[in-house]
Parts: structure tokens; sequence; C-alpha cells
């Protein structure tokens, strides 16, 4: 049981780290954050649309663009491990690497959601989305944030851990959450009225999703960062 | 990598060879067989009388599905031989699961051209959006690539290879949501179930289908065997290098140089260098 | 973390070590032991693979061939157990830019496994033997110069109370209070029954503590002048 206690003590350590650094640096929430919003405007322009063809497309341009978004997040929270030999010092402290995953995810999956929210938000201004039901909207957005942020920490502890390039983290993380995109988007089809689809079995989708990322993250996160 | 066996600079050997020769005259034979023996896919509706089927089409049955089944063992193998990474630590691993996972991918490619040229006669579109396996086969496919991305960049195998082995074990994920995408959803795929139970199939049209599986089969089996003998030679001429390299670096350190850096003797150089 | 090794045991014991950096044999078969409570000055021309011996005594890199011991734990297969009681100071810092310097010592004690009152304590021992003041110790780390940086590094391997210290050229960059902070670290590790490992140009800075002088060149080491005054320093 101390066992336990001490693995999550570990984890909300590295993740109140990296949420502390947030906090202190503000680059998910002043630049993530608006770039998302940017996508969202973007779509709008590009597509030259009326409020209807934007309501019918809502949800898949809402997931594009976190996906996106949550590239630039993923990046960042890697590359804090980057920078003047963390990654060295984290390697030397004993922290178990699963604990290191789960608290790094952590800290990532409360950043996407606050992106969630703040995109949601330009739905329902900018695109005049109506929820129809918000709790499968609420549990389908968690459950793909958890998703995303685990494969994220995962592809981001690779993309930059040993020298490999950044560039190829959108190659590899994007293919991995294309299931995720695809359940996301019906489930939100779904809550936001847009599409007649069973949203609860694409959220049940997600949760496998989720559950697998973690999973997998957490066992092969210390062969990504040891070597 | 002491030990490593040195094998001449050719991939090719006896056994190889033969197994090309006949893996090449099984593709004449499959030509004959696929485009000449077998009839196309006529039926008589029961009651209009008209014809229906999908006539010289069906011929595609022959190239397309062989590889899809050939693609599934490729990945399984390549996921096989990440484990053997991860677990073993060898380098003949590795070169097993780049192999593996390169043959995988082509034949992903090659299941996607061929399967659209299916579809266009039969489902009269090259690309079906909504079709659950030509999704999930598709991001199968870009998961691979990004793998072999990630391979392409460095020339040191020792330091990607665990990572390698990760990234491929997670790609092969996807495989079950192919294999599996036509049961769990009937009503979102222009797949049949099952091949072998939908179309009605006469004795030579299975005995042809049975003789692509082993003809590709074949081919595979030489195209990888080839692909692993092209990366175990990489591997021996890195190897070669770095151990050549290790002999310069003990013979870099020249007595006169440090002689005048740092006073040391030339016995004691003789001594501490083994 | 328990048993203090006495003198007479070797702390790292290196067989043939081979270690690449990429496909360039950085250590080309290292023969070196070191026993406890010593002071191994390693020296050399750029290059050698002074660095990298000592980021393989730390298990950040797996030899290629030939074997590493570790406080008695073969860093191949048992690298976990062992890093914990290892610290190493390389060319970078080990630091959160973002962060304060507190956070990060603070961040590194919990991280090595002390519980809070521990850290706490510890943390503001070390900050303050580092001779960091109180000013900075609120700042973020990127305001920092250089010299304060690597105090506070020091720092962040100080409170875990490493019992074999590796120290890649901790004088670098450094100004005269800087150079005797590190000095007196040394010191204070030696008199704690800690064995070091310092890589340095300076070699009279050191010598003070009659360390051993071990040089490597071409990845080998050309020199040991075994251990000085016959047993190692005991102060």
């Amino acid at each position: 049981m101390s066992e336990v206690r001490r693995f999550l003590g570990d984890a909300r350590l590295v993740a109140a780290r990296d949420l502390r650094i947030e906090f202190r640096s503000r680059v998910v929430v002043g630049q993530v954050v608006p770039f998302a919003l940017l996508v969202l405007v973007l779509f709008g322009f590009a597509l030259d649309a009326d409020h209807r063809t934007l309501r019918t497309f809502a949800s898949g341009l809402f997931w594009v663009a976190v996906l996106l978004s949550a590239l630039l997040a993923v990046h960042r929270s890697a590359a804090l491990e980057q920078s003047d030999g963390t990654l060295d010092a984290l390697r030397m402290s004993g922290l178990p690497p699963a604990a290191l995953f789960i608290g790094k995810a952590t800290a990532v999956f409360v950043q996407l959601v606050v992106l969630e929210v703040v995109l949601l938000g330009g739905l329902l201004v900018l695109y005049g989305v109506q929820v129809v039901d918000p709790v499968l909207l609420v549990v389908a957005g968690l459950l793909a944030g958890v998703a995303v942020a685990a494969a994220g920490t995962l592809y981001g502890a690779l993309a930059s851990g040993l020298g490999v390039r950044e560039t190829l983290l959108p190659i590899l993380l994007l293919p991995v959450l294309a299931p995720v995109l695809i359940g996301a988007t019906r489930a939100f089809d779904d809550a936001l009225g847009a599409v007649a689809v069973d949203g609860w079995a694409w959220t049940g989708l997600l949760a496998v999703a989720a559950l697998i990322a973690t999973v997998v993250g957490a066992l092969a996160h210390g062969v990504l960062i040891e070597d | 990598m002491a030990g490593r066996d040195e094998r001449p600079g050719t991939t090719g050997s006896r056994g190889s060879r033969l197994l090309g020769c006949v893996a090449l005259a099984s593709l004449v034979v499959l030509g004959v067989l696929a485009f000449f023996l077998t009839g196309p896919d006529v039926r008589i509706h029961p009651t209009t009388g008209e014809e229906f089927g999908q006539f010289d089409a069906v011929r595609m049955l022959y190239l397309h599905v062989p590889m899809a089944v050939l693609m599934y063992a490729s990945f399984m193998l390549c996921a096989a031989a990440s484990v053997g990474v991860l677990v073993k630590r060898t380098p003949w691993w590795d070169v097993m699961a780049h192999s593996t996972a390169e043959v995988g991918t082509v034949l992903c490619g090659l299941v996607l051209v061929t399967g659209s040229i299916w579809g266009r006669p039969v489902w009269n579109t090259w690309w079906e959006w909504g079709d659950v396996r030509l999704m999930t086969t598709l991001v199968l496919f870009l998961l691979f690539a990004g793998y072999l991305a990630l391979r392409r960049t460095t020339t040191d195998p020792r330091r990607q290879e665990r990572q390698a082995a990760v990234v491929a074990l997670v790609a092969v994920l996807d495989i079950p949501l192919v294999n599996r995408s036509v049961a769990w959803w009937e009503n979102r795929t222009l797949h049949q179930r099952s091949t072998l139970e939908e179309l009605k199939i006469e004795d030579l049209t299975l005995f042809t289908l049975m003789f692509s599986f082993l003809t590709f089969g074949l081919v595979v089996w030489w195209l990888t065997l080839q692909r692993f003998r092209v990366g175990w030679l990489e591997r021996a001429a890195i190897d070669h290098a770095v151990g050549s390299a290790i002999a310069d670096r003990r013979s870099e350190t020249s007595a006169d140089e440090l002689d005048a850096a740092i006073g040391v003797t030339d016995e004691q150089v003789g001594e501490a260098s083994p | 973390m328990g048993d203090r090794y006495r003198g007479g045991v070797p702390v790292v014991e290196l067989r043939g070590a081979v270690a690449l950096l990429g496909n360039f044999p950085a250590l080309a078969g290292v023969d070196l032991t070191v026993e406890s409570g010593e002071v191994v000055l390693l020296r050399g021309p750029n290059g050698a693979g002074k660095t990298t011996l000592l980021r393989l005594c730390a298990g950040l890199i797996r030899p290629e061939s030939g074997s590493v011991e570790v406080l008695g734990h073969d860093l191949v297969h048992e690298r976990r157990s062992v890093r914990r009681r290892v610290a190493l100071l390389g060319h970078s810092t080990g630091l959160y830019a973002d962060l304060t310097v507190t956070q990060n010592v603070y961040f590194w004690a919990r991280a090595a496994g002390l519980t809070v009152a521990e850290a706490t304590q510890r943390v503001a021992s070390a900050l303050l033997r580092m001779g960091l003041s109180e000013r900075l110790l609120g700042q973020p780390v990127h305001t920092l110069s250089a010299g304060q940086r690597r105090r506070a590094s020091l720092a962040a391997l100080v409170v875990r109370r490493p019992e074999l210290w590796l120290l890649d050229e901790p004088h670098a960059g450094l100004d005269q209070s800087g150079r005797d902070v590190v000095d007196a670290l040394v010191g204070d590790a030696v008199a704690a029954g800690a064995t070091v490992l310092v890589s340095s140009h300076e070699l009279e800075r050191v010598a003070g503590l009659g360390p051993r002088v071990v040089t490597i060149s071409g990845g080998v080491v050309v020199d040991d002048t075994g251990p000085a005054d016959g047993g190692g320093p005991r102060v």
C-alpha cells in the first residue's frame, strides 16, 4: 500500500512541477490556447461558411484544433526535460519512469482540459452550436483528453528524449490519435445534436483508447527515457 | 558485438536463389491461373435472369487478399521481433523487426492500392471514407510509415532500437482493429465479412486463391530474407567501423604528445594500455 | 540507503569498459578502481573521455563492452538502485529555468525520495552552504548568472547526501568565491566518508585534499599515480 502511495506521491510531485512551470511561464495559456482559437477562426475563413455549415462540421473542426494544439502542448511538456540536463537529472533521481509518465501526462491532461473548455466557448460563440447532451460532451471530452495526453506524453518522450528530430512528433503521434479523433468527433456529433449517432458507443471506444494509452505509456516510458 | 558471423558481401545464397526462382515460377503459374484458367464472377439472377456479379474484377481477389494476410503476418512478426529487442537486446531481433516492418509497409501500401483499384468497378468508388476497414488500414500504413521515418533518423542503431520497438508495438495495436472492424462495425463497411463465405467460390477459384497465398508467401519470404541480410550487413559494417575506431582510439595516445603535455613515461603508457 | 562503504572496498570498478558516443568510442577500454573515501582527480586533454567516464559511472551511458560496477552494483542491470546514491555535476545545471532556485532544489530533494520535512530542512541548509543569498532564492533560475546556477545545482545534489560524487569540471566558469564553495563541498563530502571523482584542469585546487591523479587520453587510462599516501585521504 505504501508502494502505491509513494508512486502516486511521485506522480503528483511531477505533475505539480509541470503545472507550476506552466503557471510561471504561461506558454500553453499564452500561446497554445490562442493558437487553437486561431485554428477555429481559420476554419471559418477557409470554409467561407454560414453557421449551418460550421455547425455541421463543428465537432470535427473542434477535435482537429485540439489535436494540432495538443502537439504544441506535448512538445512543450517534453521540452522541459530537454532543457539544460534535466532529463539526466531525472534519470539520476531514481524517480520511477512510470510515475514520471503519469505525472507528466496528468499535467498535459489538465492543460488540454483548459484548452477544450476555451475551444468549446469558441464553438458556442463563433459557430453557434448548441449543446444537446452536456453529460456526453463532458465525458467524451475528458476521456479523449486522457488518451491524447497519455499518447502524447509517451511520444513526446520519444521525440525529444534522445536526440530524435522533433519534426518526427506529428507523424508518429497523429496516426496513433486517429482513432481518438474519430471517436471523439462522433461522440461530439451526438452531444451537439449535429448527427444522429450513438455517441455513448463511441465514448466507450474513447475509454478503451484512454486506458490502453495510459497503460502502454506507463510501461513503455522507462524504455524511452532510459536508452 | 563480438562473434558476429562475417558473411561475404552478398545477400544471396544458394537457398535464397532457389527460393527466388520458385517464387518467380509460382508467380507465372498464378498469372496463368488467375487470368486464363479461372472464370469471371458471373451469376444469373434466379428470377429476372439478369447477369450480375463482379465479372473480371473478381480476379483482384488473388492479389488483394493474400497481400492483406501477409501484411498481417509481417506486422505480427515485427511485433514479435520488437518484443525480442526489448527482452534480449540483441541485433538479430532489431534487424528482424526492421525488415518485417519494411516489407509489411510495402504490402500495406499495395493492399490499399489494389483495394482502391478493386473498389472502383465493384463499389463504384476509388475511396470510401465511411469504410472502417479502409480507414483502419490507412492508419496502420501511416503508423508504420512513422516507424520507418523514425528508423531513418540516425545511423546509430543501438540508440533507437528500443524506441523503435515501442513504436512498433503501439502500431500493431491497430491490427485487431483492422481485422475485427468488419465484424464490429458491420454497417459501416463495404468489405465482405469473409470472402470465402460470401463469394460463390468454385473449386478452381478456391484452388487459385490458395495458390496465391502460397505464391505471395514465397515472395514475401524471399523479400524479408533479402532485407534482413541487407540489414545484417549494415550492422556488420557499423560494428566493423566501431571496432576499428576503438583500435584507432587506443593507439591515438601518442606517447610524445603526452610526455609533452603531462610528462608520462613510455613505460607507464605500455602498462596501462591493454 | 544504508551501507556506507569503508576503506578498501571498491566504490567504482571499471574493467575494460568501452563506451560509445554514437559510433565514436569515447572510452576504448578503461580499467579503473576507486576505493571508498578516495578523491580521484581525472585529467587529460580535451576529448580524452573524461566526461564520458563520469557519465558511465553515473549509469547514464551503457557500456558497449566491459564491466562497470558502482557501489557494489552492476550498472548494466541494476542502475536504478545505484543512481540515487550517486551525484553527477555535469556541464549542464539540471535545473528548470522557469522555477525558482528553492523550487528547483526542493523538487530534486523530493524526487530523491525525501519526505516533506526532510526536504524542507535539507534544502534550507544546502542553499545556505552554497552561499546563495536570500534574495536569489525566490528568483527564477533563468535570471541567475552561470556561477549562481552552478551553486544551485550543487545544492540540488547536496540534499541527497550522495555516497559517490562525480564532478565534471566543477570549477569551470566560477569566480573565486564559487571555486572556494566547490572546494569546501569536496572537503565536506570526503569528511562525510563519500568518494569523489573530479575532472579538472586545475590540479592545484584539488591537490590540497591529497588526491590520486588519474590521467586519461584517447579513451584509456594512461597514468595512475595510485592511491595517494597509501590509503586515500582521510581528514
